[in-house]
């Protein structure tokens, strides 16, 4: 019985689970799930060494463990912590975790630029998650943010160097996945970048996944550049036959076109295959695909919107409810508007309309 | 007259050369040492009760007897020659007057520890000195305390000198081993603790130059008679490193029991304030640890006398103490201003901040233009709370302590200073016109 896992006791904010050793209180917390498990922005699970930079995670231990039952002194990176028998963690059930987590929000948004409506990650950006769930609505920073030299990175990957969080998961991939790193971080302290040191393409069969893993719009993918948000297309599961990868993706279609191929990704936005350059970004159009059917996407994400999978239809109808009448709408919109006259030619008005184009009473 | 066990030979002529460091009785620890066995040596250390010098103040004995040792696993030792605290140059004096105390610990500490590759990782702008060492190292290979087989033990150790690049950082354990694996120079989460997983993944032991400099001493009059000197847990000497507007700034070595006031106005130390001037406060060991004004310097806040060691610094916490840090000793007269000396420092930690952890990396660099804004009358009111709340946000945060050493000296001078951070609001112009802040911190005590 030796080689048998053992399994530990951990109660993470009451709830007690026992996971195997050598788990991360993290992932002990994503087994629970729900609010208990603490974002993560820079901890990737499918990278070594990922985690502990971004300190979103950030977890207060009250009971250290069975054996040693001292509370641990700081705050600790819960993705980078492992989990001791008769451990007892506080997560959002403590003042400290959400009162510096919040104060990690503040200052991952300090220089973020902000500029969600034209960026091609919003609806499904981590940041702007983390920014609802636990920041702040106003910012106490009043300097310039500030701003990097442009650097390009190829025909595939645009880097917006002003939108990076440094959570190093690019560094990752580069490293694990195409076993040939050509960017990394340059500079130090608040002027650190993401870059290449000579000015060079990311050229490797597999660096179209920096894309995937970035948790913000810092690496975003070239061909869907400015061509649809990603609320406005439906996400579905295809797959081909491919010789470098599994071949398993989304791709995220407007009507027949197919706008982004990406990795699928888990409930906690990670991807479950490295897919190929070829399969993101060369095979966009749904005769190379064999779909799957639609993505099952949390019905609490914006991309959600206008997708009617997963919801609850009442068991009654409208009109059983009402015993038998028919819905009464509460005014005929048609009859009481102002401002639909058919009669009145929009094209043949000069200048912008105002409220007096519509008023014929007044003009006559 | 305090007792000298480092600096004792430091001024004989010519003591950079072998010969006369071996004259005046120099490598006997070595040679005691290589007839001892290494879990005796690391005994002998732990009983001298020896703490770190580097800041931390960790015991050394603890340290090296945390050291994993697997089979066929080697171990390593590392030398932070890194020294880049602001007000610290005690190791520059110790490598640069005697090299060879520095290379004779390391070699008895590498046999302590069984690290048969040994490294100095010194700061990259001590250049001069890195060709100082390296003539002491040479020097003691051709005459057998390095190399193969020293002493007939069986034992090999040689000794490297790297260079670091200019970055404070690197002066963190764990940053320090990956600069010296040639990386970039990021510390690394703990644990695992280097102890377990240092350099190349193998157990390795992380030490100041002053911290194995002390070695020496330690083997020749042996642990327990170490220990003696100095106040309870604080045993031993202690190289303070004094600077500011003293009379005689420079490095001296106090056995722990002697008072800050002594220290600052006796002549055998600082000398007093320079041109008669009152104190005003001091940073008592490296830029990082908490600032304390004149009246709390001298008297804790219980009214006792203020004793430069370990716990005499460190009482009454960060609210009324400080800590004896690196023993960089900075003292400010009265002309000195506050906010302009805060904002120094927190540009400083924003210029050093790796930029890894988010905290520390938009804390420091958000620290510094508050302060920017407040020393050039353009401040609020509220900016002042504004700092507090950021140092309280970066403070045990981050993944190393450069957070918390960013975050200290601004928490310490709103603390005790918060009326001249006030008066700086206040008053815009006339903040501007006098280059000094308000000097009546010096008026209600007294000098010596």
């Amino acid at each position: 019985m030796a080689d048998e896992i053992k399994m530990l006791k951990v109660t993470i904010d009451n709830i007690t689970i026992e996971v195997p050793q050598g788990t991360t209180i993290l992932q002990a917390a994503r087994q629970i799930g729900g609010e208990v498990a603490p974002p993560a922005m820079c901890y990737y699970t499918k990278l070594k060494g990922s985690g502990g930079k971004c300190r979103t995670c950030l977890v207060e231990v009250s009971k250290g463990s069975e054996a040693d039952p001292r509370p641990m002194p700081k705050l600790v990176a819960s993705c980078r912590t492992g989990v001791m028998d008769g451990m007892e963690v506080k997560n959002i059930t403590s003042g400290k975790v959400t009162d510096a987590r919040n104060g990690v929000v503040e200052f991952l948004l300090l220089n973020h630029p902000l500029d969600c409506p034209v960026c091609d990650q919003a609806g499904e950006c981590h940041l702007q998650d983390l920014s609802y769930s636990h920041g702040k609505e106003g910012t106490r920073y009043e300097f310039k943010r500030r701003t990097f030299e442009k650097h390009d990175l190829g025909p595939y990957i645009q880097l917006h160097m002003t939108r990076c969080i440094l959570c190093y998961r690019c560094v990752f991939v580069a490293d694990q996945v195409t076993g040939k790193r050509v960017h990394g971080v340059l500079s130090r302290g608040d002027h650190a970048e993401i870059a290449t040191h000579i000015e060079q393409s990311l050229d490797n069969d597999f660096i179209g996944n920096v894309i995937d893993v970035c948790p913000v719009g810092a690496l975003t993918d070239k061909t869907f550049r400015f061509k649809n948000r990603v609320w406005f297309t439906k996400p579905v599961d295809a797959h081909r036959d491919c010789p470098n990868c599994k071949g398993k993706v989304t791709l995220w279609q407007r009507g027949d076109e197919v706008l982004r191929v990406t990795g699928r990704k888990d409930q906690w936005g990670e991807v479950e295959d490295w897919i190929c350059n070829t399969c993101r970004f060369e095979k966009k159009h749904v005769n190379d695909w064999v779909i799957e059917g639609p993505t099952k996407i949390d019905r609490h994400s914006v991309i959600s919107q206008g997708h009617y999978t997963g919801l609850d239809k009442p068991k009654e109808t409208f009109s059983a409810v009402h015993g038998g009448r028919a819905p009464k709408l509460l005014m005929d919109i048609h009859s009481v508007s102002e401002v639909n006259r058919p009669g009145i030619a929009l094209s043949e008005i000069q200048g912008p309309a105002t409220s007096d184009t519509f008023n014929i009473d007044k003009q006559a | 007259m305090g007792r000298k066990l480092l600096l004792e030979k430091a001024h004989i002529p010519g003591i950079r050369s072998y010969e006369v460091y071996r004259r005046e009785g120099g490598y006997a620890s070595v040679e005691k040492a290589l007839r001892m066995a290494p879990a005796d040596v690391v005994e002998e250390v732990k009983k001298s009760g020896l703490r770190g010098r580097g800041g931390a103040g960790f015991p050394t004995g603890m340290k090296w007897s945390f050291l994993a040792k697997p089979e066929g696993v080697p171990r390593y030792l590392v030398c932070n020659a890194d020294e880049s605290e602001p007000g610290t140059f005690k190791d520059r004096y110790l490598m640069e007057f005697i090299p060879h105390l520095l290379i004779e610990g390391l070699i008895a500490a590498s046999w302590a520890l069984g690290s048969n590759r040994t490294y100095i990782y010194i700061r990259g702008e001590y250049a001069w000195i890195v060709d100082i060492l390296e003539q002491a190292i040479a020097e003691a290979n051709a005459n057998g305390w390095l190399g193969k087989n020293i002493l007939g033990t069986g034992f090999d150790c040689q000794i490297y000198v790297q260079r670091g690049a200019g970055a404070y950082i690197c002066g963190e354990e764990t940053a320090l081993i990956e600069s010296l694996e040639g990386k970039r120079g990021n510390p690394r989460i703990k644990p695992p603790f280097p102890a377990v997983k240092g350099l190349w993944d193998c157990p390795t032991v992380v030490n100041n130059v002053e911290t194995l400099a002390a070695v020496v001493p330690i083997l020749n009059i042996g642990g327990e008679e170490y220990a003696k000197i100095g106040v309870g847990r604080s045993t031993g000497t202690k190289l303070i490193s004094a600077c500011g507007n003293i009379n005689k700034p420079g490095v001296y070595e106090i056995d722990m029991n002697i008072s800050v006031e002594e220290f600052i106005y006796s002549d055998e130390y600082c000398g007093g304030i320079a041109h008669g001037k009152r104190l005003k406060a001091c940073i008592p060991g490296g830029s990082s640890v908490p600032i304390l004004p004149a009246n709390l310097l001298l008297k804790t806040a219980k009214g006792e006398t203020r004793m430069m060691h370990y716990e005499g610094l460190a009482d009454g916490g960060f609210a009324t103490g400080s800590m004896m840090g690196s023993g960089g000793f900075i003292i400010l007269d009265e002309d000195q201003c506050i906010v302009r000396h805060t904002l120094t420092l927190a540009r400083f930690y924003r210029h050093e901040s790796c930029g890894q952890c988010s905290p520390c990396r938009e804390g420091t660099g958000w620290m510094e233009k508050i302060l920017n804004k407040i020393e050039y009358g353009k401040g609020q009111l509220s900016d002042i709370d504004l700092l507090w709340d950021i140092q309280r946000k970066i403070e045990g945060n981050t993944i190393c302590p450069l957070g918390d050493a960013a975050a200290w000296p601004v928490a310490a001078a709103i603390r005790h200073f918060r009326d001249e951070f006030e008066w700086h609001v206040k008053n815009p112009e006339e903040s501007q016109q006098r280059n000094f802040g308000l000097a009546h911190y010096a008026d209600a005590l007294t000098t010596v």
